[in-house]
């Protein structure tokens, strides 16, 4: 089997009394979607966290391309090529949409350090903006104001700003939120495409997006993850059912 | 250095610590409660000193004085609130920061305007002058160990307010969740307008208390609202409890230093550059304490992280 | 009308007036527009910290003093011909600007980077009050140290050189302060729209986000901190050197405010905004004081309605919202 690209293990990290998480270990492999689901306050947000670096576990590890990345923080997580989205659009809104990519790609093409020369003048980082727009669909919104921009089409910016980066894995959270039926299947089907380049862990309540995109599902809660597997097997699992459901069964 | 001189000078540090407290307390209610940083607190200070030196010029009264101070100021406080500051509290601090600025300039001109350039003169009255005799045969002025009193009361009292009573649930709330506090259908604005008045009221009543000590001008509250802005830093904002206990570690650090580091300095160097180097250092002491602070708790001893 | 043609009209309106006054030989008018560049200089200054990166930094009269005391103590050495140091190293006063200016530049970049890495731990309200007491301490600092002045200052009997000028024409004195003015307005506007002021102004909206991609909000803060210290230092020299005198009071409270005053006056993040508002606090003081010696009283209220209900300054007025520093 393949090197994972990002793995976690047995990570821990409490808030007082609250386990947020509580041993978790996971894997992204090269080139598949793997899903992280679970009811609110599962503990989803407190471990995509810890992987991109903005909470320090407890105790565990984080993998990232080969090495140890425990201890680093999340820019130096990101350099590394790890691209995120957020769960709430973080775009510079005064900014153009074209200002938000070109902000993306700006770590790994010469950093922020330059004083002179205009940013919108640098060709190569423009082309690698545009390029990243256009694939996301907005290459006719470029001079926009991201103020201007409707929910849709911040949600998809979001996804070209961490595309820009080059990522080595994707870590998206809740990409579809609040897309409208369209919205959703249309970025099912770019996502479908995009785990070639790099692989992606994906915390979506979307269901229908889950189990039509996911290699893999883990199901998280509590802190724990009570499942691993494919679609099949998670639908399949009566412990998932138990956890996931049990309020409604009951 | 003699236990006697350094006895005195704890007692110093401690009168500057609860003068500090009281500017501190009204401000970071102020800033828990409404979220806004008010740099014209100084200048309720000194409206509370100027209220307390002209009554105490007409009438001879120093109790008088005192209650004109409490009053004038948060008088003061509350016109400001009404018609300037509760404009600022959906502002950025940008504007808090400037249109309180823009306060400070009305209240020192107008206050130029009113009673001149020349400094007033606040007296300590006949029955709390003098020295008094501590333990141990200490001479210490009554004013000052009165002040020290006064201080610690009021800060027992401002716990009990917040700790015990409604008004003070109220505050809690508020600080908690402001959305909350409205749900709860308390009336939001007039809580708002009642711990400004409160806050401008500590203030003036400490620029009375302190007025008698040194002199009442234009410009006298700004430096003390700053070194009241290094206890919050050291507190933690919006924290009673870290405003006294910042008051406290500034108060005693200031004046300790003072005394203390030319001395300290005289051991290992010649004495006037002992002195020149010690009287500087001194004066930085307590933002040393700060950046201390910054380095290890950014969000000061007692803030929330 | 756009931005960029209010600036030509504000930096040419600024040189007119200097150069008018040369003609009638006014050389009070020609000191008054050169306070008005130098000014202008500090607020652009803090305009980089509080336009660009959204810091409010409420202490930025430690680089205006430190600037002017860099002036003070070079030029007062060189005018009592005693040397700063001797051992282990040499080190002389001097009278020249040019090197006074780059001490200068030096020592308040170097206290903006101490100052910068302690306050950028805190942000919001935090943030405020402690480059507000950092200023204080320097104050105090300045007045409890004798050895240049202490709290009277230092005078300074002849204004320092520049190669193949005449500094103490009034004009040349204005022409120099003029050309820096415009040579770091030009710098500055290059920064606003290189890749440093791209991430700048992005962690200031979202530092999440910056964070995100891989840069660091706190690094890029830091380096506009000092940059803007650097640049309010040299206003510094240079107001120390237009009035052949520094004290203490360049480090007060009153002057961090007042710097950040000119930048409100004029619009936040407005590449021209400091000089509008510094030449609109310049007419101000010399019309109302002239009316009444409270001025300061019309200042906190016309400020106080600015601020209220006249949100973006004089050039936001006069420009709309839209599009700062474009």
């Amino acid at each position: 089997m393949t090197e994972p690209v990002l793995s976690v293990r047995n990570l821990e990290k409490s808030f007082g009394a609250l386990k947020a998480t509580d041993g978790v270990s996971l894997d992204l492999r090269p080139g598949e979607i793997h899903a992280l689901i679970g009811p609110n306050g599962a503990g989803k947000s407190t471990l995509i966290g810890q992987i991109a670096g903005n909470i320090r576990p407890d105790r565990g590890e984080v993998r990232f391309a080969g090495r140890d990345v425990t201890g680093l923080p999340t820019g130096a997580r990101a350099r590394m090529g790890l691209g995120r989205t957020f769960q709430i659009s973080a775009l510079a809104m005064e900014h153009t949409v074209l200002q938000n990519v070109v902000l993306g790609a700006l770590a790994a093409r010469g950093g922020a350090m330059r004083f002179w020369r205009p940013v919108l003048q640098d060709g190569a980082l423009l082309e690698q903006a545009e390029a990243a727009l256009g694939r996301v669909g907005l290459s006719e919104h470029t001079a926009a104001r991201t103020a201007e921009l409707s929910h849709g089409q911040r949600r998809q910016l979001e996804v070209a700003v961490a595309l820009a980066l080059r990522p080595r894995a994707f870590l998206m959270d809740e990409p579809m939120a609040g897309l409208g039926a369209e919205g959703s299947k249309q970025l099912t089907g770019f996502l479908d495409g995009l785990r070639a380049e790099a692989p992606i862990l994906l915390v979506e309540h979307d269901m229908d997006a889950v189990f039509a995109l996911a290699d893999r599902i883990s199901v998280l809660v509590y802190g724990r993850v009570i499942a691993t597997g494919t679609a099949e097997e998670i639908r399949a699992s009566r412990e998932v059912r138990e956890a996931y459901l049990g309020e409604e069964d009951a | 250095m003699s236990t006697l001189l350094l006895i005195e000078q704890v007692l110093n540090g401690l009168q500057l610590g609860v003068m500090l407290f009281l500017m501190a307390a009204g401000l970071t209610l102020i800033f828990g409660v409404m979220g806004l940083i008010n740099l014209a607190h100084g200048s309720l200070y000194m409206v509370g000193a100027f209220a307390a030196a002209a009554v105490a010029a007409a009438t001879g009264s120093f109790l008088l004085a005192l209650a004109a101070s409490l009053a004038a100021a948060a008088a003061a406080g509350a016109v400001i609130e009404l018609g300037v500051i509760r404009r600022l509290y959906d502002r950025d601090h940008l504007d808090q920061v400037l249109a309180t600025f823009a306060l400070i300039l009305v209240f020192s001109e107008g206050t130029r305007w009113i009673f001149g350039s020349f400094p007033l003169f606040l007296e300590v009255p006949d029955y709390l002058s003098g020295p008094v005799t501590l333990f141990g045969g200490i001479q210490y002025p009554l004013y000052r160990l009165v002040i020290i009193l006064a201080g610690l009361g009021i800060a027992a009292g401002l716990f009990l307010l917040i700790g015990r009573t409604r008004i003070g649930i109220q505050i809690r709330a508020g600080e908690a969740d402001r959305e909350m506090i409205a749900a709860l259908g308390i009336d939001i604005t007039r809580l708002y307008t009642l711990v400004f008045a409160l806050g401008a009221a500590l203030a003036g009543l400490a620029g009375a208390l302190v007025g008698a000590i040194q002199s009442v001008q234009v410009g006298m509250g700004e430096p003390v609202l700053i070194l009241a802005f290094v206890v919050i830093v050291i507190g933690g904002i919006g924290s009673v409890k870290g405003a006294l206990v910042g008051a406290l570690l500034v108060g005693l650090t200031d004046t300790l230093g003072r005394s203390f580091l030319p001395g300290l300095f005289g051991l290992i160097m010649e004495p006037a550059a002992a002195t020149t180097v010690g009287s500087a250092l001194a004066s930085m002491a307590i933002y040393i304490l700060m950046a201390g602070v910054l380095l290890f708790r950014p969000r000061g001893l007692f803030g929330v992280a | 009308m756009r931005e960029r043609h209010i600036n030509a009209i504000l930096l040419g309106g600024l040189l007119a007036t200097a150069l008018a006054a040369w003609g009638l030989d006014q050389p009070f008018t020609i000191t008054l527009a050169t306070k008005v560049a130098i000014l202008a200089l500090a607020g652009v200054g803090l305009n980089i910290t509080l336009g660009l990166g959204g810091m409010i930094s409420l202490g930025h009269a430690a680089f205006f003093g430190i600037g002017g005391y860099a002036m003070g103590i070079l030029a007062s050495h060189a005018q009592n011909y005693t040397p700063l140091m001797e051992a282990p190293l040499l080190i002389e006063g001097t009278n020249s600007m040019p090197v006074i200016w780059l001490v200068a530049i030096a020592a308040s970049a170097l206290a903006a980077l101490v100052i910068g890495a302690l306050s950028l731990r805190t942000t919001g309200a935090y943030f405020i009050m402690v480059t507000l007491a950092f200023g204080q301490m320097l104050y105090y600092f300045a007045i409890s140290w004798p050895a240049y002045g202490g709290e009277d200052g230092l005078s300074i009997y002849v204004r320092n050189g520049f190669p193949g000028l005449n500094t103490l024409d009034p004009i040349q004195f204005f022409g120099l302060c003029f050309v820096l003015l415009c040579l770091v307005l030009l710098f500055v506007a290059r920064l606003g729209r290189a890749p440093f002021g791209l991430a700048l102004t992005a962690a200031r909206q979202v530092p999440a986000r910056v964070e995100a991609v891989g840069l660091s909000p706190y690094r890029l803060q830091l380096v506009a901190f000092v940059l803007s210290g650097a640049i309010t230092g040299l206003a510094g020299a240079l107001f120390a050197d237009l009035n052949r005198f520094v004290s203490p009071a360049m480090f007060s409270w009153q002057t961090s405010g007042e710097i950040m005053v000119f930048v409100i006056l004029g619009g936040v993040a407005r590449l021209c905004g400091p000089v509008a508002g510094a030449a609109l606090f310049i007419l101000l003081e010399h019309w109302l004081g002239a009316l009444s010696e409270f001025w300061h009283i019309y200042l906190g209220a016309l400020l106080l309605i600015v601020v209220l209900f006249a949100r973006g300054g004089l050039i936001g007025q006069i420009a709309g919202r839209e599009a700062a520093h474009d």
